[in-house]
């Protein structure tokens, strides 16, 4: 996974503090402290990486309508760059926590690196949690984890403006059991594309 | 405390009258617990209800029914009586008195022609032979209901010293289908028996956090109908709806302040969840939290003067009340680390809170003044309190066999009901404050 991460894409150019940021993660993948651990880099300081200027000034994608063809499905769902595998949109979380989990960097790697190379297109991120916990508390707690979602695509050169995101809170399930495995499936961040 | 959960009566009243097209979406009320060991008994003698009303439930078993969901009374059973009296002459207290009955009710129900009804009624104190209450309740045909639960407020303030909330509605919000694709919700209005539900606002996408005016002829709530959460307010007389907030980010947790002027509520559109209080009159905001933490879940003190809240700068969730005036922001819960909605009773020294213990979700009350915090529900995932207007009871959203119910509980914990429905999963209740028109 660590390698993949590695793969950005060709020509943008990544910025010092975004190659900082895959080192911390990578760092704690390798030092392998278990979920629990992850705790520790929750309140990183909040303040979303400056926006990397507006999107308008870089080659508005000029009319060539089909983008490319090869690197979405019919429904607009991209695949594992240069496979026909579709690339994993759903991204779960701990219970209580709003950190992305070290396994899907890569993925979410890939992603950025999709819209990247496709400005027009849109991504909707859609945060939810499970049953536990008031229903308030946890529509601020799915925002949060949109939000980190979020946050990792524009420190990885995603224009915010390709970005929208919203909170279910727990309103949502995609599994309407009430045990651990039902709750695990529905804390969860979704990336639906445009 | 007796730790088994007697079931005493089971009252599934599928009330089939003309007028309630919604009836099959009623609640059916169910006392698991009324755990006083000494119950007022009482007796409500079947009213005097004539042909053209026969079709109607009897009056007095719904307010049976009202005194019997107090926990505070034990209505005597109509066969076990040994008279009917329908007059005030006709009552021999003797006869009450060998069945140990307390108190007692007598009445007539009488209609004319242009659709109006009067109920009168009369509340006696069997030991001391003693009449308490005679009064007539007037209103339209239609109001049956109505009037019965007068009678029931009637009643119980006159016996117990506290107004009664038997004429009370609650809001709740019906999801059909829940987690599968095709769900859809509803915003449900009924009678604080589960009775006469009706539908105030459906949607294909969430419905949360309804709440109640202070007159109890506005509401507001959180809908996702334009994908995104907004505050909506809703009339409920005329079912006019105005998209109050759709600002970007959460919109959320909207509370009338009691004198209906403004309205705290959740904005994440600076990019984190804070509290605000708007003015309803010309919209401007107020905000009341500046952090990088989750704030959410404001709710007034009954002066209007201050807002508690949920919020995690302590790192886990509390409650934390703000003073409106100076802003001094104290934090009052400190027992467990999950601490979330609170509500504070009538009177401010008393709260109750969805509180978390050993990873399961409760309904705690605690006392401010000694922290002394107790626990009043046992069954799991308990949440979204709502006091009772004359802070005896509480309701709030539990599940039972992996569904969705309301359920309600004394103050004390000692008395309790479920309100489950056929219809599909029901939560987040909003107990209504004091309706004054009939």
């Amino acid at each position: 996974m660590a390698a993949s991460a590695m793969q950005l894409g060709g020509q943008q150019v990544i910025q010092q503090r975004l190659r900082q940021w895959l080192r911390t993660c990578l760092a704690m993948v390798l030092t392998a402290t278990v979920l629990a651990g992850c705790q520790s880099s929750a309140p990183e300081p909040s303040e979303p990486a400056p926006e990397p200027a507006a999107t308008a000034d870089t080659t508005p994608a000029p009319p060539a309508p089909p983008a490319e063809p090869s690197a979405f499905d019919e429904n607009l769902n991209p695949y594992v760059p240069g496979t026909t595998r579709l690339l994993a949109r759903t991204f779960y979380f701990a219970y209580d926590r709003t950190v992305i989990s070290p396994d899907d960097l890569a993925a979410l790697e890939m992603h950025a690196t999709i819209l990247r190379n496709n400005r027009t297109r849109s991504v909707f991120i859609e945060g939810h949690c499970d049953e536990r916990g008031t229903r308030e508390y946890n529509l601020a707690l799915g925002e949060r984890r949109g939000d980190e979602v979020r946050k990792f695509l524009i420190s990885a050169g995603v224009s915010p403006a390709q970005i929208e995101t919203v909170s279910y809170g727990e309103e949502r399930p995609e599994d309407p059991g009430h045990n651990e495995a039902a709750w695990a499936r529905n804390r969860r961040a979704i990336m639906i594309y445009r | 405390m007796s730790s088994s959960w007697r079931l005493i009566l089971l009252w599934t009243l599928t009330l089939l009258a003309a007028g309630f097209a919604r009836a099959e979406q009623s609640l059916d009320t169910i006392i698991i617990d009324a755990g006083y060991d000494k119950q007022t008994k009482i007796a409500i003698v079947p009213f005097q209800q004539g042909p053209e009303l026969a079709h109607l439930q009897p009056i007095s078993d719904i307010v049976s029914f009202d005194l019997a969901r107090s926990g505070q009374f034990a209505p005597a059973d109509d066969e076990n009586m040994l008279s009917y009296p329908r007059t005030k002459e006709e009552v021999f207290f003797r006869d009450w008195r060998i069945l140990g009955v307390e108190y007692l009710v007598i009445g007539n129900t009488k209609t004319d022609m242009l659709g109006n009804l009067s109920v009168d009624f009369r509340l006696f104190d069997v030991f001391n032979e003693r009449e308490m209450v005679a009064d007539v309740v007037s209103t339209s045909r239609d109001k049956w209901r109505d009037a019965a639960h007068r009678i029931s407020d009637q009643i119980f303030e006159a016996v117990t010293g506290i107004p009664g909330a038997f004429s009370t509605r609650i809001l709740y919000v019906l999801a059909l289908n829940a987690g599968s694709p095709d769900a859809s919700f509803r915003l449900e209005m009924a009678d604080v028996d589960g009775e006469r539900a009706r539908t105030l606002f459906s949607s294909n996408e969430p419905i949360m956090s309804a709440s109640w005016g202070p007159d109890a002829k506005r509401v507001a709530y959180v809908s996702f109908e334009t994908g995104r959460p907004a505050i909506v307010l809703q009339d409920v007389a005329t079912g006019a709806r105005e998209l109050l907030t759709q600002f970007s980010g959460i919109n959320g947790s909207p509370a009338f302040s009691p004198d209906g002027q403004r309205m705290a509520m959740v904005l994440s559109r600076d990019g984190n969840p804070e509290i605000y209080v708007m003015n309803l009159a010309d919209r401007s905001l107020r905000r009341l939290t500046r952090n990088q933490v989750i704030d959410t879940e404001p709710s007034w003190s009954e002066d209007g003067r201050s807002i508690i809240y949920t919020s995690d700068r302590g790192g886990r969730p509390q409650i934390y009340r703000q003073d409106l005036s100076n802003n001094i922001v104290e934090r009052l819960t400190f027992q467990g680390d999950y601490n979330a909605r609170a509500r504070l009773l009538p009177g401010g020294k008393h709260l109750v809170f969805v509180h978390r213990n050993n990873g399961i979700f409760h309904i705690a009350w605690q006392d401010l003044e000694r922290d002394d915090v107790r626990v009043l529900t046992a069954t799991s995932l308990d949440e979204s309190p709502s006091l009772a207007p004359n802070g005896t009871m509480l309701i709030y959203a539990t599940q039972d066999q992996g569904r969705g119910i309301l359920a309600v509980v004394s103050i004390d914990g000692r008395v309790k009901y479920r309100l489950p429905s056929s219809a599909g999963d029901v939560r987040e209740p909003a107990w209504s404050p004091f309706i004054e028109a009939l």
